[in-house]
């Protein structure tokens, strides 16, 4: 195994700037709070109750009768325009003051995302909720929240300051696959799970995939937490995807139960489902966002070692 | 490119959104609503003659014991004070209330004028009212707001065209008009998920729903062999056949099971 007890790679020199980190902090749980509104409105089959868009009852902002599903759809509507406002903000600053080209371009991206979000959310509602353009605007919103705790990761003191501590990765499949194949799964879960919400599929594939997503995060954090848990930067969000991991599985039967067995013939969203369903779509965000930090800080910490193959005969290296 | 140009690209894509959020931002109002479509010119109506039509009536019973009504929660908004239980099977003594029944089949290619006089929808009690209702292609629907609240009516047809408004409440009807056939056409509302009922779009007048009693009637029939369907919209349909004679008045029961 190719180990090496010095650090061995430096980050980017660039400033750390506190300011701009808070502020992507801040955009990062508002946008962790949309998410938890936008299962609200569909956990309470609201989606439509405000049925003109991008105006809500022919006003962009004017607080509807505050009853029955307006609530949801409303709130979600207006968290939803303050998240797209940070992340205005947000792009402009780290384009103004970040050195880190790649980061700017990032910063770029989540303008681009919360753009192709919003119109998705418009689509949503003036054609009535066809169910692939709604599992989109799910998907694309727990995408949107990834690059936000990623530009929160990468704007961080930590992540700025320090000399990371690297590790080889001799294994195979290597650690950063397993990472990979983590987000791969999840991201085909989330779209599954989206796709029966949204009433475009029935529960079945969502609940085999979960096994599968079962396997894959069990044996990348079991492998993160065996062989670099002296990695605190790797060892942290690994320790966090297991755990979020357990309490999905168990947010998900709740779901089940409350939602598929005993609410079949529930004349409207009842307390019960209306909380496992937002838990279960709030903790799936975090499980994704945690996972795809896991994927970075591994990607940072421990590069794949690669054996150069030579040729039997010319085992003796030669220099060029 | 340069960093400018970048800069230059976002502020245009900014200016843009914001032109388009304002330039959406005009209230609509009522007089921009979309109108009920008016009828397609329709070809003139088979004639039938008054002397022979015969009639089938009947009743639809519901064996077993009826399952328990759903519970309503309108707790959520104040101004909703109606019955607590939902109408999914609404089965008194075994009379089975709510079951659009109507000619399937056996009227060739007979047309019908369609009625001028609309149908009205109620939404009284943060419920709907008929619970389901029948209605020929073409005919006007009159949904009334008779609640001090805002309801959304959002009818999510397979055959015909979907919308959704919003009513406030002493707002003016709405008129709509459904231009295919279509049974059990759901009717919901967003603003308060247990409103719910179902449109019944037929080509023909030949249609009832039973009332609570379960009991229905259609008249006007010309002599002819029929295929009468019952259909509830949780327990699915039935069919029968019958065979009407000129003058004739038959009784045709059904019966549904869990």
């Amino acid at each position: 195994m190719y180990r090496t007890k010095e650090p061995t790679l430096k980050a980017v020199a660039t400033p750390y700037n506190r300011s701009l980190h808070r502020f992507a902090v801040f955009t990062a749980c508002v946008t962790f709070v949309l998410i938890v509104a936008g299962a609200l409105v569909t956990s309470n089959d609201a989606g439509l109750s405000v049925p003109d868009w991008p105006t809500s009852f022919g006003y962009l902002i004017k607080v509807p009768h505050w009853v029955g599903g307006a609530r949801f759809e409303w709130s979600h509507r207006m968290i939803a325009g303050f998240v797209a406002t940070l992340t205005v903000i947000l792009a402009v600053w780290t384009w103004l003051a970040e050195r880190r080209r790649w980061l700017r371009l990032l910063a770029l991206a989540a303008f681009g995302t919360v753009l192709a979000q919003a119109v998705l959310g418009g689509l949503t509602v003036l054609f009535y909720q066809p169910p692939a353009v709604s599992s989109a605007h799910a998907a694309v919103a727990q995408t949107f929240f990834c690059i936000a705790v990623a530009i929160a990761l990468f704007t961080g003191r930590q992540w700025v300051e320090e000399v990371p501590q690297i590790e080889l990765d001799t294994r195979r499949p290597s650690l950063i696959t397993l990472t990979l194949l983590s987000i791969f799964v999840l991201y085909v879960q989330l779209i599954l799970g989206a796709m029966f919400r949204h009433k475009g599929m029935t529960w079945l594939p969502h609940v085999l995939h979960a096994a599968i997503v079962t396997i894959v995060l069990t044996w990348t954090a079991v492998r993160a937490l065996s062989l670099y848990s002296k990695i605190e930067a790797v060892r942290r969000p690994a320790v966090i995807m297991l755990s979020l991991l357990i309490a999905q599985l168990c947010l998900g039967f709740m779901a089940f139960l409350t939602r598929v067995a005993w609410g079949r013939d529930a004349a409207q969203p009842e307390l019960p489902m209306v909380i496992s369903t937002v838990a279960h779509v709030a903790v799936g965000a975090l499980l994704l966002a945690t996972a795809a930090v896991l994927a970075i800080q591994v990607w940072r910490h421990v590069p794949v070692a690669f054996e150069e193959l030579v040729p039997s005969g010319q085992r003796k290296p030669v220099a060029a | 490119m340069n960093k400018k140009a970048w800069v230059g690209a976002l502020s245009v894509l900014c200016l843009l959104g914001l032109w388009l959020l304002v330039g959406c931002s005009k209230k609509e109002t009522p007089e921009e609503q979309p109108a009920a479509a008016p009828a397609a010119a329709q070809p003139a109506a088979t004639p039938i003659d008054p002397n022979t039509v015969a009639s089938v009536s009947g009743t639809v019973k519901f064996d077993g014991a009826a399952p328990k009504a759903a519970k309503i929660d309108m707790s959520q908004d104040p101004a909703c004070k109606g019955a607590n239980t939902a109408e999914t099977v609404v089965a008194d003594n075994g009379n089975l209330a709510n079951v659009f029944v109507y000619v399937k089949d056996g009227l060739g290619n007979r047309t019908f004028d369609v009625p001028t006089q609309a149908v009205t929808i109620d939404q009284q009690g943060c419920r709907y009212h008929p619970h389901v209702l029948g209605v020929m292609a073409g005919q006007n629907v009159q949904i009334k707001n008779d609640d001090q609240t805002t309801h959304n009516i959002h009818p999510t047809p397979k055959d015909n065209r979907e919308w959704n408004e919003s009513q406030p409440p002493a707002a003016a009807p709405i008129e709509k008009n459904f231009a295919r056939e279509e049974i059990m056409l759901p009717v919901k509302c967003n603003q308060h998920p247990w409103m719910k009922m179902y449109i019944n779009v037929v080509k023909s007048p030949f249609y009832a729903v039973t009332g609570p009693d379960g009991k229905y009637e259609i008249k006007g029939l010309p002599p002819g062999d029929y295929t009468i369907a019952f259909v509830q919209e949780k327990l699915g349909e039935q069919d029968q056949k019958v065979t009407l004679a000129a003058k004739d008045s038959k009784t045709v029961d059904a019966s549904f099971k869990q």
